[in-house]
């Protein structure tokens, strides 16, 4: 086999656009853990949601208007979920809410299945991102090149946010010490709300990018909660740098694994993990705190 | 004199009922939730569109007892131990899952129940583990990749690079086919195996793929694999320099529209497919769409073909599980996918294989069936079993 720098280029890209995905999941996981110390093990049932409602909006008014209402439905669904049970769950040890989520999981899955059918569904790719650019001496599918892109504008927007504005120091604040920053004046609870609810939306998003590059399944949400649960634990709890690096480790090990080492690759990324949690179990860019 | 002619008359009709028609007790053990839903209610619609047609050519009636297999082996085994002991079924069809029919088969044997697998397609499972219960109307993993080896070969392919899913079935599947492809005087330059149910992204290996100097790609994939994988493949521009070959569930009815203008193109080798141009296949077509709207899959055609071969076996006279078991097997007839029977040696199915391209239609994707390849018998491979009794 002949691998020119052509098939070096093209398996970067690969890892970049798996990385993308992950990280749009795990960032929204991480910092509601972060933030709430809340472990929610439904958020791949949230992209999988995500991914429904881009199939059925897409059906409806094309693929745009799946992609920007889906993460906002999901974000609905995220604020049921929270005044309904997260928010009595929130008090109950880490156990309880494991066991809960979980159980949602399972309810998420049966209720995808009742409502649209065990039948898999598909988006069309939409026709501005059609077809291939083109790109470092490589032709390269648009729409995956359009899903980098668009993970790193939300990686470069949460970090503005995060880092740059007040609503993010308080973020940071509730990450660092949540009772420290509710006596300074910070409604922590509305905090823990809004955060909670930009997570499932972005959860949301990432079910509906993920859409057109894969298939739409009722398990399609169990599937990624493994992936983003060790994005999560390499990277650190409860911080965007956590989250990006850990999706960037994840895309690489994943993407270069299966092609120097195919026969290891669905055990290297679990050898790192391990790993990981022995020499740093806190991961390698946890949140302060 | 009157009343006690009619009460005679009466007695005589209630006595005559029990004697000539038997109740015939059908497990169907398939998956109603989990992955393979679509693939058992499919299943399960074809078997009753075929006791509804072919109901009436024998007097017996027959009693439908559903068990949910969850595609969990404990589970299913479970549901078979309650089918064989509690509801005393006189016979079993279905079986999704390779997995599940392992674990059923050492009970169903024991306990000489006759089951008639409508899916699993594990070359095991009528190879070393075969029984004389076990009768398998769907295909075996290797049986429908063997012919498309030396169909390739004549198309004038010589160099292909093989990818799939690690499990049984991948394996088997490929293997299937890199035997007879190899052994035409083509050569697989790449075999991967991917990650089961844990690939999403087939990126990486599509790259492989294309620097890998084949002139062909041929792949097994089912499910929402086949749908990511047919995509990517598209997306990647690969299908005009590098046709994309495979076993034909990668483009089955049940999931081909949901992959849409990217399957287009695609050759594959099937033992079924719903454009097949013959009498009896046009009438279950009709007879499966008007029931269920959607056109019959291979899973359908399992279903229904099970079903058939059922009252085929009623029809020669067997009643209980013993007989069944024996008839089973000598059963043949002319179904929607041709000329159907089971191999003695095996307890297989003997079938023609259909090699056919998806293309657009009018409404949705739809199969050219591009040839017809002859119905093959399985390889012993270790199977040993008294021949059936004829009688």
């Amino acid at each position: 086999m002949s691998h020119d720098i052509g098939f070096w280029t093209l398996q970067a890209l690969n890892a970049l656009q798996l990385s993308m995905l992950l990280f749009l999941l795990s960032i929204g996981l991480t910092v509601i853990f972060g933030l709430m110390h809340f472990v929610n093990l439904a958020h791949g049932s949230l992209y999988a949601l995500g991914a429904y409602f881009a199939a059925s909006l897409a059906a409806v008014g094309g693929y745009w208007m799946g992609f920007f209402l889906a993460p906002v439905a999901v974000a609905g669904v995220g604020m049921l979920l929270y005044t309904g049970l997260i928010k009595r769950m929130r008090k109950s040890g880490p156990m309880a809410q494991v066991l809960v989520t979980f159980g949602l999981i399972f309810a998420m899955l049966d209720l995808t299945r009742i409502f649209w059918g065990d039948l898999a569904l598909a988006i069309e790719v939409p026709a501005l991102l059609e077809g291939r650019l083109a790109f470092l001496g490589v032709e390269y599918p648009t729409y995956r090149l359009f899903v980098i892109a668009l993970g790193a504008l939300i990686l470069g927007a949460l970090a503005f946010v995060l880092g740059r504005t007040q609503i993010g120091a308080m973020i940071r604040a509730g990450v660092d010490n949540d009772a420290m920053a509710a006596c300074l004046g910070i409604n922590v609870e509305r905090l823990f709300f809004i955060v909670f609810c930009v997570g499932c939306a972005l959860a949301g998003l990432a079910g509906a990018v993920a859409a057109p590059l894969l298939s739409v399944t009722p398990d399609m949400g169990l599937q990624i909660l493994i992936p983003t649960l060790i994005v999560i634990v390499i990277g650190g709890l409860g911080s965007l740098k956590g989250a990006i690096a850990g999706s960037l480790i994840y895309g690489v090990v994943q993407t270069f694994g299966a092609v120097l080492a195919p026969q290891l690759a669905s055990v290297l990324i679990y050898a790192l993990l391990a790993a990981v949690l022995v020499i740093r179990p806190v991961g390698l860019f946890p949140a302060k705190g | 004199m009157k009343r006690a002619i009619l009460a005679a008359l009466g007695l005589a009709t209630g006595l005559a009922v029990p004697a000539t028609a038997q109740d015939i007790k059908v497990g169907l053990l398939l998956p109603f939730s989990g992955v393979y839903a679509a693939l058992g209610n499919d299943i399960e619609a074809g078997f009753t569109t075929a006791l509804e047609q072919f109901g009436s050519e024998t007097p017996a009636t027959f009693e439908i007892i559903r068990e949910d297999t969850e595609v969990k082996p404990p589970v299913a085994l479970g549901k078979a131990k309650k089918l064989i002991l509690q509801d005393k079924v006189d016979v079993m069809a279905g079986i999704v899952s390779s997995g599940v029919l392992g674990a059923v088969r050492d009970m169903v044997h024991g306990a000489g129940v006759p089951l008639i697998v409508a899916n699993a397609g594990n070359d095991e499972a009528t190879g070393a583990a075969c029984s004389p219960y076990i009768t398998r109307m769907s295909f075996s993993n290797g049986q429908v990749n063997r012919p498309m080896g030396q169909w390739m070969y004549d198309q004038g392919i010589r160099k292909v690079y093989t990818l799939a899913p690690d499990y049984a079935a991948g394996r088997q599947m490929i293997d299937g086919f890199a035997q007879t492809f190899t052994a035409a005087g083509g050569e697989i330059v790449g075999q991967e195996f991917t990650p089961f149910q844990k690939t999403q992204d087939f990126g990486p290996y599509l790259a492989q793929a294309k620097s890998s100097g084949a002139e062909a790609v041929f792949v097994f994939y089912a499910g929402g694999e086949a749908i990511s994988f047919v995509k990517q493949y598209d997306s990647f521009g690969l299908k005009a320099d590098l046709p994309l070959y495979g076993s034909g569930f990668l483009t089955s009815p049940l999931y081909v529209n949901a992959e849409g203008p990217a399957a287009e193109g695609v050759i594959t080798a099937l033992h079924y497919v719903p454009t097949i141009d013959s009498p009896a296949n046009a009438q279950f077509v009709a007879a499966f769409t008007a029931k269920t709207g959607r056109v019959p899959s291979e899973f359908a055609v399992h279903g229904y073909d099970a079903g058939r071969a059922l009252i085929e076996a009623v029809k020669a006279g067997a009643t209980d599980r013993e007989s069944l078991a024996n008839a089973l097997r000598l059963v043949s007839f002319e179904g929607p996918r041709g000329a159907l029977s089971i191999d003695p040696a095996t307890n297989n199915i003997i079938q023609p294989i259909y090699v056919y391209e998806t293309v657009a239609g009018a409404d949705g994707m739809t199969q050219k069936v591009l040839a017809q390849l002859p119905a093959e018998a399985d390889p012993v491979n270790g199977c040993e079993m008294a021949a059936p009794v004829s009688n």
